[in-house]
C-alpha cells in the first residue's frame, strides 16, 4: 500500500500498480501487431490486381464521420475516468455507455462500408490490397467489438461493487485501451482513406 | 472426409507411432486412476499458479518435445547415413526436417528456458511469484496445448511439410492442400499468444517485484539476461502474430496476402517471418547467456568479470537484433543498398557477442575452477558456440553467401549456435538449479557421461555437414548419388547423431537414478552460490521466502554468507499472502486448443461452437474477486525451522 | 494530475478540440491544397502523430504514477520498433529485383 493522498485511487495497491504497467506493456505489443498490419498494407496497397483500388471505393464523408465518431468516444471515456477519479459512480456509468454507444455507432457505420465495398466489387479474397486493407480494419472493428463487450462486463462490476481499488483500476486499463484504439484508428484514417484517396 | 483420411495411414513407421501413443495414453490414464492420484493432480499441478510447478511444468514438456524432435533428427540422419536409402520417402522426409524444426525451436528451446525462467527469476529477485501468477498460469497451459495441437499433426491429418520457415508460395494451399499447414499456422498461433504473456509477465515483474535494494546494477546477471528476452519477446511475437494470421487467412478463406497472381507478394512472408525470426534467435540465446554467466561465476569462485559491459552487451544485442532480418534471405535478389546494410548490421552483432566471450574467459582466469557439470558444459560452450559465431560472420557477408545459402555448411553454423547455445545452456542450468527445484542433485558421475557423450556427439554430428555443406551439398535434400562423395562424411554424422542420442538417454537415466537414490540432504546452498535463490530452502519453499531479502551489493547472498548475516529472525516473520489456485487457465487453453483443431480441419461451425468456451472462460475470469490467502506465521516458523534448526 | 481531477476537466475538453481540429486539417491539407503528395503525406503524418501524442498525454496520463518515465521509454521504444517495421519492410520489399513494378 503506498501514500492515498497523491495519485488516484486506481493506483493503491502494488498489484493495481503492475497491472496497469503490464496493461501498457501490452500496448507496446499492440503498437508492434499494428506496425506490422500497416506494413504489410503499404507494401500490397498498389497491388489491385483486378480489382477496384482505394480511391475507386472510398467514400470521404462516411469515414470523416466514423472518425469524429470515434475522437467523441475517446473523450467520453476519458470523462468517465474523470468522474471516477471524483468517486461519481453514476457519472462514470453515464460515460462509459455513451463511450460504448459510439462505439457500437462506430461499428455499424463500418459494417456499412464494408457491405459498400462488398458490392463494389472489393471483397477480402480480390486483391492484395483488399486483403492487407481488410485485415488492418478488421482487426481493429475486432478490438472495437472485443472492447465494448469487455467494457460492458466492467460496468456491471461497478454498478456491484461501486468505486473500488479492484474496479477502478479495472476501469482505467479499459480507458487505456479504448484511447489507443482511437489512436490507431486516426493512422488508418490518415494512411489509409486520405493516403488512399489523394495518391 | 473419410476416416482413412482424417488418420495418417499407410506408413508403418507412423502406424507403429499410432498404437504406441494410444498404448500410452491408455496406459497413462489407467496407472494414474489405479494410484487414485487424479485429484492430486488436479489441485497441485493442472491449477497451480506457483511459479515453482509451472517452470517444472514447462521444462517436462521441454524434455519430452525434445524427445520428439530428437526422433525426428535421428531419422533423417538416418535416411542420409548412406546414398540412395529409402528409409523414408521425399514427402516423409520434407515432414521430418519440418516437425524438427519447428519443435526444436519452439516446442523445445522455448519452453525449457522459460520453464527455467520462471523457476529461479523470482527465487533470484527475492519475490514471492511473478507478477500475474494466473496469466502465468494460461501461458504455460496455451503453450501447452499449441504444441500438443502441433503433435497431432503426425497422426491425425498430416504433417506440415514445407520446412520450419514455411516459405511461400510453397506453404500455399496451391501447393500444400492438405491440413498439414494449417496445423501449423493455427499450432503456433495458439502457443504464441502464450510466449507474448509470458514477456509481458516478466517485464513487469522485474521492474516492479525486485527485493527492496536491488536497483538496476545489483540484479544477478540471469535476471537481466531474462529481462532483455522478455523485451524482445514483446517487440517480436505480434509481428509473427500478423504473419501467421495472414498465412490462416489465405489457405482457409482464400485471401491473396502471398499469392504473386491476385497482387500478393510471396516475400513478404519472408519479411515478417525473419522479422520475427531473428530475434528469436536472440529471445533463445540471450536467457543461455546469462545461465552460463551464473554458473561460470559460480564456479570459478569469482565474481563475474565486467559485470556492466556484460550488461550494455546484451542491450546491444537486443538492439541490433532487431536490424538484422534481411540477412536470411539476401538470394532473394535485393538492392545492393539493402543487402550492403544488413551485411554491416550482421557482422556488428559480432561486436558484443565478443565482448561477452571475453568476459567469460577473464571470469575463469585465476580463478579456483571446480569442474562440476554444469561448468563442464559452459566451458565447452566457449569453443563450440565460437566456431558458430565465427562461421556466422562468414554468412554475414551477402557477396559470399550466395555460396553458402541453404547448404549444409549454414545447417551446421546454426546447430553449432543453438545447441551450445541454448542446449548446452539448458543442460548447465538444470544441473545448477536442480537441487533448487526437486531437493537433490543430479547425480554427477551419470552427469559426466551425459556432458562427455553428448558433446562428443554433437561435434561428430555437425562438423562433416560444414565440409559436405562446402563441398555443394544443399539442405533438405531426403537422399543423395554415391558419386558425390557425401557418403562417408555423412556415415559419420550419423554414427555422431547415435552418440548424442545416448548422451540424452544418460540424462533420462540419471533423473530416474538421482530421483530414487540421490540425497536428499543437499541443504540450501549445495554449490557455494552467490545469488538469492540459494538463500531460502532447497526445494524453495512454495512462500519463497520466509522474511523478503533487503539487498545491498551485486551478489548479495555471497557477501551475507559471508558475514554471517544469513539467519532469519522471528521476529521479522509476518503473515505471507499467496494466490490462489485457478481453474481458468487449463479451460482456457483447452479451448483454444479445441478452436485451433476444428479450424485446422476448417470444420467453422464446431470451431464456433468452441470459441463459446473461450468467450466463457474470459468472462469467468473478469468475474473472479478472489483475493488469494494468507500463510500464518506459525506455519511459516515450522516450516523455516525444518531446515534451518532454531530461528534467531 | 489528481490535483486537477476535482475540477472540470479543460485538458480533456482541449484535447478533444485539437484533435477535430488537427482532423479537419489534415483533410484541408489533403483536398484543397496543391501541395506535391509527398508533401501531403509527410505533413498529415506529423499531425497524426501529434494527435497520438495529444491522446498520450492528455487522454492516457502517460507520465502518471510510479512507472511514468518507465511507459515513456516504452511507448518510444513501440515507436521506433514501428518504424523499422514499417519503413524497413517498405525498402526491403521495393528496391532492387525484389520490386515488382
Amino acid at each position: 500500500m503506498t501514500s492515498h493522498t497523491t495519485t488516484p485511487l486506481e493506483y493503491n495497491t502494488e498489484q493495481s500498480q503492475m497491472n496497469i504497467l503490464g496493461f501498457w506493456v501490452f500496448l507496446g505489443a499492440e503498437i508492434v501487431l499494428f506496425s506490422t498490419l500497416f506494413a504489410s498494407y503499404f507494401v500490397l496497397e498498389h497491388n489491385t490486381a483486378d480489382g477496384p483500388a482505394g480511391q475507386d471505393i472510398f467514400i470521404l464523408k462516411d469515414v470523416l464521420i466514423e472518425t469524429f465518431i470515434l475522437l467523441t468516444s475517446s473523450f467520453t471515456s476519458g470523462l468517465a475516468i474523470h468522474s471516477m477519479r471524483n468517486h461519481d459512480k453514476k457519472g462514470l456509468l453515464i460515460w462509459m455507455i455513451v463511450t460504448l454507444l459510439l462505439g457500437a455507432g462506430f461499428l455499424y457505420m463500418e459494417i456499412n462500408e464494408f457491405i459498400h465495398y462488398v458490392h463494389e466489387g472489393a471483397t477480402i479474397q480480390t486483391s492484395g490490397f483488399t486483403a492487407a486493407f481488410f485485415t488492418l480494419l478488421g482487426t481493429h472493428g475486432a478490438h472495437v467489438t472485443f472492447g465494448i463487450i469487455w467494457i460492458s462486463l466492467l460496468l456491471v462490476q461497478v454498478y456491484r461493487r461501486g468505486i473500488t481499488e479492484k474496479t477502478s483500476s479495472k476501469l482505467f486499463i479499459s480507458s487505456l485501451y479504448w484511447h489507443f484504439l482511437d489512436v490507431v484508428w486516426i493512422f488508418i484514417f490518415t494512411f489509409v482513406y486520405l493516403k488512399g484517396m489523394v495518391m | 472426409m473419410s476416416w482413412d483420411e482424417f488418420f495418417v495411414t499407410g506408413d508403418p513407421l507412423i502406424l507403429a507411432s499410432q498404437i504406441g501413443i494410444g498404448l500410452t495414453m491408455v496406459g497413462l490414464i489407467a496407472l494414474i486412476t489405479y494410484l487414485k492420484r487424479w485429484k492430486w493432480l488436479w489441485s497441485e499441478w493442472f491449477t497451480t499458479v506457483d511459479h515453482k510447478k509451472i517452470g517444472i511444468m514447462y521444462v517436462l514438456a521441454g524434455v519430452l518435445m525434445f524427445f520428439r524432435g530428437g526422433v525426428d533428427g535421428l531419422l533423417m540422419k538416418a535416411q542420409t547415413s548412406r546414398p540412395e536409402l529409402d528409409i523414408l520417402d521425399a514427402q516423409h522426409y520434407d515432414e521430418i526436417f519440418t516437425t524438427h524444426g519447428v519443435i526444436m525451436i519452439l516446442f523445445m528451446a522455448m519452453p525449457l528456458l522459460i520453464g527455467i525462467m520462471n523457476v529461479v527469476i523470482p527465487l533470484q529477485i527475492g519475490a514471492r511469484d511473478v507478477a500475474f501468477p494466473k496469466l502465468n498460469a494460461f501461458s504455460f497451459w496455451i503453450f501447452f496445448a499449441g504444441a500438443m495441437l502441433f503433435n497431432l499433426s503426425f497422426v491425425i491429418g498430416g504433417s506440415p511439410d514445407a520446412g520450419w520457415t514455411s516459405y511461400f508460395p510453397l506453404a500455399g494451399k496451391e501447393f500444400t492442400p492438405g491440413v498439414g499447414n494449417n496445423y501449423y499456422a493455427l499450432s503456433l498461433q495458439i502457443a504464441g499468444i502464450g510466449t507474448l504473456a509470458t514477456g509481458i509477465n516478466f517485464v513487469v515483474t522485474i521492474i516492479k517485484m525486485r527485493a527492496p535494494g536491488m536497483s538496476w546494477m545489483k540484479l544477478p546477471i540471469f535476471t537481466w539476461s531474462a529481462f532483455i528476452t522478455n523485451i524482445i519477446i514483446v517487440a517480436a511475437f505480434p509481428i509473427l502474430t500478423v504473419a501467421l494470421l495472414f498465412m490462416t487467412l489465405d489457405r482457409l478463406f482464400g485471401t491473396h496476402f502471398f499469392t504473386v497472381a491476385a497482387g500478393g507478394d510471396p516475400m513478404l512472408w519472408l519479411n515478417l517471418f525473419w522479422l520475427w525470426g531473428h530475434p528469436e534467435v536472440y529471445i533463445v540465446v540471450l536467457p543461455a547467456f546469462g545461465m552460463f554467466s551464473e554458473v561460470i561465476a559460480t564456479f570459478a569462485r569469482k565474481n563475474l568479470y565486467g559485470y556492466k559491459s556484460m550488461v550494455y552487451a546484451i542491450a546491444g544485442i537486443a538492439f541490433l537484433s532487431m536490424l538484422v532480418w534481411v540477412h536470411h534471405f539476401y538470394t532473394m535478389g535485393n538492392s545492393a543498398a539493402v543487402n550492403s546494410i544488413f551485411s554491416l548490421t550482421t557482422m556488428m552483432i559480432a561486436i558484443p557477442t565478443g565482448v561477452k566471450i571475453f568476459n567469460w574467459l577473464f571470469t575463469l582466469r585465476k580463478g579456483r575452477i571446480q569442474f562440476t557439470t554444469s561448468m563442464l558444459w559452459s566451458l565447452a560452450f566457449i569453443p563450440c558456440f565460437t566456431i558458430g559465431g565465427v562461421t556466422g560472420v562468414m554468412l554475414a557477408m551477402a557477396a559470399a553467401d550466395y555460396q553458402y545459402h541453404n547448404t549444409m555448411f549454414l545447417v551446421a553454423h546454426f546447430h553449432y549456435v543453438l545447441i551450445p547455445g541454448v542446449v548446452f545452456a539448458v543442460f548447465a542450468a538444470l544441473y545448477y538449479w536442480w537441487p533448487k527445484m526437486f531437493g537433490f542433485k543430479l547425480n554427477e558421475k551419470i552427469g559426466k557421461w551425459h556432458f562427455w557423450l553428448f558433446v562428443i556427439g554433437f561435434n561428430l554430428t555437425f562438423m562433416p555437414m560444414f565440409f559436405v555443406g562446402l563441398d555443394g551439398m544443399s539442405r533438405r535434400m531426403y537422399t543423395y548419388a554415391e558419386s558425390t562423395g557425401w557418403g562417408a562424411w555423412l556415415g559419420f554424422s550419423a554414427i555422431g547423431s547415435l552418440v548424442m542420442a545416448a548422451g540424452f538417454a544418460a540424462l533420462c537415466y540419471n533423473i530416474y537414478w538421482s530421483f530414487r537414490y540421490a540425497s536428499r540432504d543437499v541443504g540450501n546452498d549445495p554449490w557455494n552460490a552467490r545469488t538469492l535463490e540459494w538463500s531460502t530452502a532447497s526445494p524453495a519453499p512454495h512462500y519463497n521466502f520466509a522474511v523478503v531479502p533487503e539487498v545491498e551489493t551485486l551478489d548479495d547472498f555471497w557477501y551475507k554468507k559471508k558475514k554471517g548475516e544469513t539467519g532469519l529472525k522471528k521476529a521479522d516473520l509476518k503473515p505471507v499472502h499467496m494466490p490462489s489456485n485457478s481453474w481458468t487457465p487449463i479451460v482456457l487453453a483447452g479451448a483454444f486448443g479445441l478452436v485451433g483443431f476444428f479450424l485446422v480441419f476448417e470444420w467453422i461451425p464446431l470451431a464456433i461452437i468452441a470459441a463459446v468456451g473461450i468467450v466463457i472462460g474470459l468472462v469467468a475470469n473478469t468475474f473472479d474477486y478472489d483475493d488469494g490467502y494468507h500463510i500464518p506465521v506459525d506455519e511459516l516458523e515450522e516450516e523455516e525451522r525444518e531446515w534451518r534448526g532454531d530461528l534467531e | 494530475m489528481s490535483a486537477k481531477s476535482h475540477g472540470f476537466p479543460w485538458n480533456l475538453l482541449v484535447g478533444y478540440i485539437l484533435s477535430i481540429v488537427l482532423t479537419l486539417l489534415a483533410v484541408f491539407i489533403a483536398f484543397n491544397t496543391d501541395f506535391s503528395n509527398n508533401i501531403i503525406i509527410w505533413v498529415i503524418g506529423i499531425l497524426a502523430l501529434f494527435q497520438a501524442i495529444i491522446q498520450l498525454f492528455m487522454f492516457m496520463h502517460v507520465t502518471e504514477g510510479k512507472e511514468g518515465i518507465i511507459n515513456v521509454i516504452n511507448m518510444v521504444n513501440s515507436l521506433i520498433l514501428a518504424l523499422i517495421i514499417i519503413f524497413g519492410s517498405i525498402w526491403v520489399l521495393t528496391s532492387g529485383h525484389a520490386s515488382m513494378h
